[in-house]
């Protein structure tokens, strides 16, 4: 549930009942209603789920945990190849069903790979 | 975009799956309660970039799949009334009643129409008095503030030609649900980020406490989920189980206070079916005195409807993660995306769907792994 | 909500300009084939559609094809708005029928244009309407040599129906069809992705936006010449990614020529904006129409060449290397998404709907 997604407030207006605007998702603008983020200000980010911005997005902690998660795992990339370990991930196909209780047939599979 | 690209990188993102492989010394389940976070999962292939030992069980956080059937009954029921213009969410179209789904309703003459907010159906019925226009107002907290403001604006605007068929759900409600159910496996949980984003997340503390088990809300991009999923690891390696939030730049702990004001006003908290699990008490919304007025089960009146689930559909052992999607007898058989006898099968981040479309992708390795392991 | 292009006819020609201009709207009687109807034909297809064929009037039309296998195509168009930014109903009658015969190796050659109108039906949108199939029929270098219009009640039609029928010469020496891909076949695409389904999107009821995304509607024989010119037997497979999106043709091929296709949905062009508005709307580029794109299935030591070809060409600006044809998982659509996972792409059921969850 809830598809939502960031996009900066570029105008806001009311329509005599409820507090609206106008926000920019990357290009495409939308009318949104902002009476429930009454903070947001113009050039405010906000994250909006059907028509409705719902929360401001505290920009501050958006780089704190942006910078965290580029900080993850950094050191030990030294000791596994960044080649290996992308290699691994994507030659893993999709299973739905790690512990192989699936009972769907599989695909033959192909001896050789490249 | 900005604030979403970001939160998307590969590299990163292998990072941290590096780390919950490392973090990961024992097999665990954890549930993802919300349907976004399940999608986003099965579209990024974030599971498979998980070790073997942790299992991502899908739970009921789609409301699509939980509406019950005879409330989708009584949509039909109403689209196909005369003068009527049904409104909803595209996600709704496709869902299963008795005989039918709203899209062949659509083909059989009833105005049904998709909308993207629930204020344009209020604009439909500002310009359209002579037609009723009914909304279908599905969703868990995260769309409830979006479904109060339309019923609000138009009772302040004195639209009367205005009404929504209300199907809400609550999430702690569900969790205590699948906690309390004999069988259940989950060992932690994810909680839904933009549900948080509305209600806070002050409810789960005592749920964590009470079962045990580690809660942490969770954004929706691959980043969120991984770092989600890594800390719920680590407190379930370390024996922990509180609560934390992973999506700070978004959710904060009492949440958003406007919504919550106008939430109480127009809905009060009502027992609720879940379709495939059952009745769980105080787990929905229902309009208040005050706006019962709008409520288009009362406008309509609708009686007769006979619900008939499919004997065979085991939707809701799947929704409580009780069995995989393969363990259940119809599966790829008598349903199928094509014919779907539960909503599991035709909601895009439904674990039957998901499982039916990248189950038939099993690679040399995985059949290796699986004969040793029988 | 409408972005109409209206062109309104020039009355001052038409030799019996009351009865036309009295009624500025279709009736019943343009589809009588009487008086009405003529001056339909007199005054507005024919001027538009100028060529010897169909000024004969004859109840068919009489060319010459020369020799060889003649490939044909038919297509009805019901899109709804009728004019949507970048385009209409009659670029696309006329460019998608086009494309159909170009993607199975044909030069096309000439066209019919049939038209069911609603009772009702404002003339000058249809003066708009015939003006862009005239203007996209010189553009690819076809003639629209015979049609019929019919007109429906009011209430029984969607304002505007058109369906195009094309005949064009098949190349020799090629076989190129959706079963020819063969494992290590390289794909490529002309273009960005989801063009002009979202650019339906933007003015369509209920899910409107603001934006700058245009149709992508566009005749392809003349680049898909340029590149069989080049390549010929080095294409194996061509298609047009309409309905259903890069997925389904994709699914398709795979499907028909019994090979695994592997795409990396890091290369997929997509532009920003058709991104966003995917986001906004919760659907997946993959699967968003397009009406100006190619795909290519092409053996792998001429793949640099088109590519370049493409490129070089200002309907493949935007070209790029998607993926390849493989042994493994055959008739399966696999893509390594930006996590470095795999995730399959399977056909989807019907059309694709806006979802909030």
């Amino acid at each position: 549930m809830c598809l939502a997604i960031p996009g900066r407030v570029e105008e806001i207006t009311s329509d005599g009942v409820i507090r609206m605007g106008r926000v920019n998702f990357g290009g495409v603008v939308k009318r949104v209603c902002l009476d429930y983020v009454p903070e947001v200000e113009v050039g405010d980010y906000t994250i909006v789920h059907v028509g409705f911005a719902i929360s401001k997005i505290d920009e501050q902690t958006a780089r704190e945990t942006l910078d965290a998660f580029r900080a993850m795992g950094v050191l030990d990339e030294e000791l596994a190849s960044e080649e290996e370990v992308l290699a691994r991930a994507a030659a893993r196909p999709q299973s739905p069903c790690p512990d192989g209780s699936c009972s769907i047939s599989p695909q033959v599979p192909e001896p050789a790979k490249n | 975009m900005k604030y979403l690209n970001e939160f998307r990188n590969g590299e990163i993102a292998q990072r941290m799956a590096r780390e919950i492989r490392q973090a990961a010394t024992r097999p665990w389940k954890i549930m993802e309660v919300c349907g976004g976070q399940t999608h986003s999962i099965i579209k990024n292939g974030i599971d498979q970039m998980l070790p073997a030992s942790i299992e991502m069980v899908h739970g009921p956080g789609c409301p699509v799949c939980v509406t019950p059937l005879e409330l989708i009954d009584k949509a039909l029921a109403i689209a196909a009334q005369p003068g009527v213009i049904f409104c909803s969410f595209g996600d709704m179209l496709r869902v299963p009643g008795t005989e039918g789904d709203l899209f062949q309703a659509k083909g059989n003459g009833a105005d049904v129409r998709i909308v993207y907010s629930p204020l344009d159906a209020v604009e439909l019925a500002a310009k359209n008095p002579d037609r009723q226009v009914v909304f279908f107002g599905v969703g868990f907290e995260t769309t409830g503030p979006a479904n109060a403001m339309s019923v609000h604006v138009a009772k302040r605007r004195g639209i009367k030609n205005f009404s929504v068929l209300v199907s809400h759900v609550l999430v702690p409600p569900a969790i205590e649900a699948i906690m309390s159910s004999p069988g259940n496996q989950v060992q932690a949980f994810l909680a839904a980020g933009h549900v948080c984003s509305v209600m806070g997340y002050w409810e789960y503390p005592p749920l964590a406490e009470r079962f045990k088990i580690p809660i942490v809300v969770t954004g929706f991009e691959p980043l969120d989920l991984l770092d989600g999923i890594r800390r719920a690891v680590i407190q379930l390696e370390a024996g922990r189980h509180e609560v934390e939030n992973a999506y700070p730049r978004i959710v904060r702990y009492d949440g958003n206070q406007a919504a919550q004001k106008l939430l109480a006003e127009v809905f009060e908290v009502t027992d609720r079916a879940w379709r495939g699990i059952g009745v769980i008490p105080r787990s929905g919304w229902r309009l208040s005195e005050d706006y019962r007025d709008y409520d288009a089960e009362q406008r309509f009146q609708i009686a007769g409807i006979h619900t008939q689930e499919s004997a065979l559909c085991r939707a809701g052992d799947v929704l409580r993660g009780a069995i995989k999607p393969s363990e259940c007898a119809a599966f790829g058989k008598e349903c199928t995306p094509r014919h779907p006898l539960g909503a599991t099968m035709v909601s895009s981040e439904g674990a039957c769907a998901a499982y039916y479309n990248y189950g038939r992708f099993i690679s040399a390795e995985e059949l290796a792994g699986a004969g040793s392991r029988n | 909500m409408q972005d109409t292009e209206k062109a309104a006819p020039d009355f001052s020609s038409w030799s019996c300009p009351l009865p036309l201009e009295g009624y500025p709207t279709i009736v019943m009687g343009h589809g009588g084939g009487g008086k009405l109807g003529n001056e339909l034909v007199e005054h507005l297809f024919l001027p538009a559609f100028r060529n010897p064929a169909l000024e004969n009037l004859g109840d068919a039309a009489v060319l010459e094809l020369g020799s060889g296998r003649l490939a044909m195509s038919t297509d009805s168009f019901v899109v709804q708005p009728l004019f949507f930014p970048g385009g209409s109903i009659g670029e696309l009658a006329v460019n998608g029928t086009v494309n159909d015969l170009a993607v199975s190796g044909a030069e096309p050659k000439f066209l019919s244009a049939s038209f069911i109108l609603e009772e009702g039906f404002p003339l000058a949108q249809l003066a708009a309407i015939v003006k862009a199939m005239a203007e996209a029929a010189a553009t690819a270098g076809v003639k629209i040599v015979t049609g019929d219009t019919k007109v429906v009640e009011r209430g029984h039609g969607d304002g505007c129906y058109i369906n195009t029928a094309g005949v064009g010469l098949l190349r020799s020496g090629l076989s190129v069809g959706p079963h020819r891909a063969r494992p290590g076949d390289v794909i490529l695409v002309s273009g960005t992705l989801g063009d002009h389904g979202m650019a339906i999107m933007s003015v369509r009821e209920g899910l409107e936006f603001e934006s700058q995304i245009r149709s992508d509607c566009a005749a392809l024989n003349g680049m898909i010449a340029a590149v069989l010119e080049a390549a010929g037997p080095a294409v194996h497979a061509m298609r047009d990614p309409t309905r259903g999106g890069l997925a389904s043709t994709l699914n398709e091929i795979a499907t028909s020529s019994g090979v695994g296709v592997s795409i990396d949905e890091r290369a997929l062009p997509v532009r920003p904006e058709v991104h966003s508005a995917c986001e906004l709307l919760g659907l997946d580029p993959v699967y968003v129409a397009n009406e100006g794109k190619a795909v290519f299935f092409v053996a792998p030591e001429a793949a640099d060449g088109v590519l370049e070809l493409l490129r070089a060409h200002p309907l493949g600006r935007d070209a790029a290397r998607i993926g390849k044809a493989t042994a493994e998982h055959p008739r399966m659509l696999v893509a390594r998404t930006q996590m470095g996972a795999n995730r399959v792409i399977p056909l989807q059921i019907g059309e694709q709907l806006p979802r909030i969850c």
